[in-house]
């Protein structure tokens, strides 16, 4: 985040010395009054964390990454009454402190303060009261990092429905910290709980130390005491609570399939021996130890929380009855999936069409105000296409997350996940990935964000790097125009058209492909360690309307903000490459040539030659371009699959984006840059076409190379800018460009070779 | 004592030992599946290949493979 690693300036610009220069005799009060409190916002999964946190944020969050890893860092400032402001961070919602990735390891980071994360001042955190036993063994394993601990109970509506009771008092004194019962949904209980945190992060001295589990056998003892000695320096500063903590964290978290980050080899090994000792004497370390804290749990528990099986059904399982139903469940996820898709593939395309409308009319605004040359030029094909290109995405992202949003809120998304897990399954992913995948079909930039909803790294890289396989919207036009120029209706076995059956066979071939290579870089690339798929079922809840909204605006403003400017700089590198060097004879000519035109008597058909001469105009800057050239110059790679340089410089128009292809092909062939996959004018024009040695360049055969190569290659920028600002690397999207480039050009490759020796032309 | 995998929907069972690899067996240890909790099979829900389970008042689902580690003894 640059505030924190920004330079601190010493003076101001005006030459009085800073304000920790002034304070500087007493650098101490400096440092209390100034630093800014921190609080870090901990839970299991579902428990309403979320909603807490926009409770107590308000609308200011910041949304980052945690450093080195594809963690998302929420932050926002909550406003105390005694201690001001305070910055609470969010930490990814976790069972336990322990952890095998990287990115599990956030937690523990976040939460003592490890490096490179800055240690919180206090932690909040959020416990389900309807499942408090599973709920405080986070509880307890933050405790044990001896941090300032504030509980917040939350659900405390939903009890008694649950037929369960909770002492809060006396769960109070049990744990040895403050706790207070809300409900983030209601918002019942908010004030008093920010009371509380005021008072913890006033003094800290409340919130701590809290009850501790203590290993209750002296072999566990002397193996924490094995590890405490060989932790790294940097894990703590001597205190002895917190070194105990990271010692039954190493004994729980590492071992040789890990993928942790900051434990020393001499942490590595004695672990691993003590873990090899315990075996010997038949002991399992891990085992004492959650078995050790939870038999304190229900030891405690007795006192503070009274459960009476309800009577009847919840209305979760009443629902769950029908949704999970061997016969029901099915197809009411297939509807409920179908809504989804429907509305991305066809609900969006009103703000889609009026983005492009607003966009298309501001552009002639423009051409019409300036002089006709390079200014103009610039602003209305670069400028003002890239931010129409960026926020043509809009639509799309906000209804997926929509819907996203509504799904997780209300507890579908866990049973999608679920229902969807045998089939994921086979191609080395779990039931998350289907939603992502889904989305793919109707644009790969929503659906590569959608892949958040997935904890693991590996996963949601794995779903990313296939989800551009799948056919987008936006290669439906340039099939419809290669199927239609290229292959005349005709019916197969006399019932079967032609036209619809390549339609649906290029559907067929892009999902089969996208399986198989996430089956393939599943077991390759992106070969993990198994991790048991475990996914809690929440009980139904209404959606918090707020917060969906929210996570609604916040995709659609960190897409514009982080994947907008790579959009933007890259179709300003395309028109440089489109427009230069400029042809000022050519220009010349059609100008003469135009005002020769007022012979014409009739206005219309003037207007017609001098649409038609300006075409041919633009067509010959196109091929003395930049672009026109790399199209000529890559050639000799892509006649292997039948495409002439014409098609080269269709292709580099294409990476703009897919349906682009079909405009820059109008210009190539003179027919103007409005060409629309409809143009019987760009079809003809595409049927004539010749070769040199007067054999035509499109034949059906040279039709099914391209729509394969169109279904493989991920040439869109918007997708690899979208894979850049979620990983946070330029590697991935390369990466992503360089293995669907070489599939596509092999299997067109292929086809066009094959066909070719069967006797097709 | 049984594996899990093959109870009837709505079997309430004890928990007897947890196997497999040790990353697995702690996170379902680390959710509460300890040996000795008393669990229930709330439903099989077969399109996805899981089990659904209740377990100290949350409802989990392990799929059917995995199930196959936990052996339980109905109660």
């Amino acid at each position: 985040m640059p505030l924190d690693g920004a330079p601190r300036r010493s003076a101001q610009p005006d030459g009085r010395a800073g304000l920790s220069e002034r304070l500087g005799r007493a650098p101490r009060v400096v440092k209390t009054l100034l630093r800014v409190r921190r609080v870090a916002l901990a839970g299991n999964p579902n428990t309403g964390k979320t909603t807490l946190f926009n409770r107590l944020t308000g609308a200011n969050a910041k949304v980052g990454n945690y450093p080195g890893v594809t963690v998302e860092r929420q932050e926002g400032s909550v406003q105390l009454p005694r201690s001001g402001h305070v910055e609470l961070l969010d930490v990814p919602g976790t069972y336990s402190l322990s952890a095998r990735s990287a990115e599990e390891q956030v937690a523990i980071q976040a939460i003592a303060g490890l490096s490179p994360i800055e240690r919180p001042d206090a932690v909040l955190i959020v416990a389900d009261a309807t499942q408090l036993t599973r709920n405080l063994y986070l509880v307890l394993q933050v405790i044990e990092t001896d941090v300032p601990v504030l509980v917040a109970l939350n659900m405390i509506d939903m009890l008694e429905a649950r037929g369960l009771s909770i002492d809060v008092e006396v769960l109070s004194k049990s744990l040895g910290v403050p706790v207070v019962a809300i409900s983030s949904q209601s918002g019942k209980g908010i004030d008093a709980l920010r009371d509380a945190l005021d008072r913890v992060v006033a003094d800290p001295e409340l919130g701590r130390p809290g009850a501790r589990w203590l290993p209750t056998s002296k072999e566990l003892e002397a193996d924490v005491r094995a590890v405490d000695a060989v932790l790294p320096a940097d894990w703590h500063t001597g205190e002895a609570q917190r070194r105990h903590a990271l010692a039954l964290w190493a004994l729980m978290s590492l071992d040789e399939h890990d993928e942790l980050q900051g434990a020393s080899r001499e942490l590595r090994q004695t672990v691993a021996e003590r873990r090899a000792l315990a075996h010997k004497s038949g002991r399992e370390i891990e085992t004492e130890i959650i078995q050790g804290r939870y038999a304190w749990i229900d030891e405690h528990a007795a006192k503070f929380l009274r459960e009476e099986r309800p009577a009847g059904l919840s209305t979760t399982d009443r629902v769950d009855r029908v949704l999970l139903n061997p016969a029901l469940g099915f197809p009411a996820f297939l509807l409920a999936m179908a809504v989804v898709f429907q509305s991305l593939f066809n609900g969006a395309d009103p703000a889609i069409g009026a983005i492009e409308t607003t966009f298309g009319w501001l552009q002639e605004r423009i051409n019409a105000l300036l002089p006709a040359g390079i200014v103009n030029d610039f602003i209305c094909n670069a400028l003002i296409e890239g931010v129409g290109s960026v926020l043509v995405f809009l639509p799309q992202i906000a209804l997926l997350f929509l819907f996203i949003g509504i799904m997780e809120d209300t507890g579908y998304m866990a049973r999608v996940a679920v229902l969807m897990d045998r089939l994921m399954k086979m191609i080395g992913l779990h039931g998350r990935a289907f939603v992502p995948m889904l989305s793919g079909y109707a644009c790969a930039v929503p659906a590569i964000m959608a892949t958040r909803t997935m904890e693991r790294r590996r996963d949601r890289m794995l779903t990313m790097m296939v989800i551009p396989l799948m056919t987008c919207s936006a290669r439906l036009p340039v099939y419809t125009l290669i199927i239609a120029a290229l292959f005349p209706p005709s019916m197969i076995f006399g019932f079967l058209p032609v036209q619809g059956l390549l339609m649906v066979a290029m559907y067929l071939f892009s999902t089969v492909t996208a399986l198989i290579c996430a089956a393939v870089l599943g077991r390759t690339l992106f070969k993990g360690p198994k991790v048991p798929f475990l996914v809690e079922l929440p009980p139904y809840r209404m959606p918090h309307w707020p917060s969906v909204t929210r996570m609604v605006w916040q995709r659609s403003k960190l897409f514009i903000t982080q994947a907008g400017g790579a959009i933007l700089a890259i179709t300003c590198g395309m028109w440089v490459l489109l427009s230069f060097p400029r042809a000022p004879e050519a220009q010349a000519r059609a100008d003469a040539e135009i005002a020769a035109l007022v012979s014409i008597e009739d206005p219309a058909a003037r207007e017609e030659r001098a649409k038609a001469i300006e075409s041919t105009r633009a067509g010959e800057s196109l091929r003395a371009s930049f672009g026109g050239k790399l199209g000529h110059a890559m050639e000799p790679l892509i006649e292997p699959l039948g495409f002439d340089w014409k098609l080269g410089v269709g292709l580099l128009g294409a990476f703009a984006a897919r349906e682009v292809f079909i405009s820059t092909m109008g210009l190539v062939y003179g027919i103007g840059s409005d060409a629309t996959q409809d143009s019987p004018s760009l079809r003809e024009k595409l049927r004539a076409e010749k070769r040199p040695n007067g054999k035509l360049v499109y034949t059906p055969l040279v039709g099914l190379s391209l729509m394969v190569f169109f279904a493989l290659a991920c040439q869109c920028m918007s997708t690899l800018a979208t894979v850049y600002r979620e990983t946070h690397s330029w590697t991935w999207p390369t990466f992503l460009f360089v293995y669907t480039g070489v599939l596509a050009w092999l299997a067109s490759f292929a086809v066009y070779q094959i066909g070719r020796a069967l006797g097709f032309t | 004592m049984t594996n899990l995998d093959t109870l009837s929907p709505g079997t309430r069972a004890r928990l007897i030992s947890v196997g497999g690899e040790r990353a697995f067996r702690c996170r379902l240890m680390e959710m509460g599946l300890l040996p000795g909790t008393y669990l229930r099979l709330v439903r099989r829900v077969d399109v996805g290949g899981v089990l659904e389970l209740e377990v100290r008042g949350c409802r989990l689902t392990v799929r059917r493979g995995e199930a196959r580690n936990l052996m339980v003894e109905p109660a």
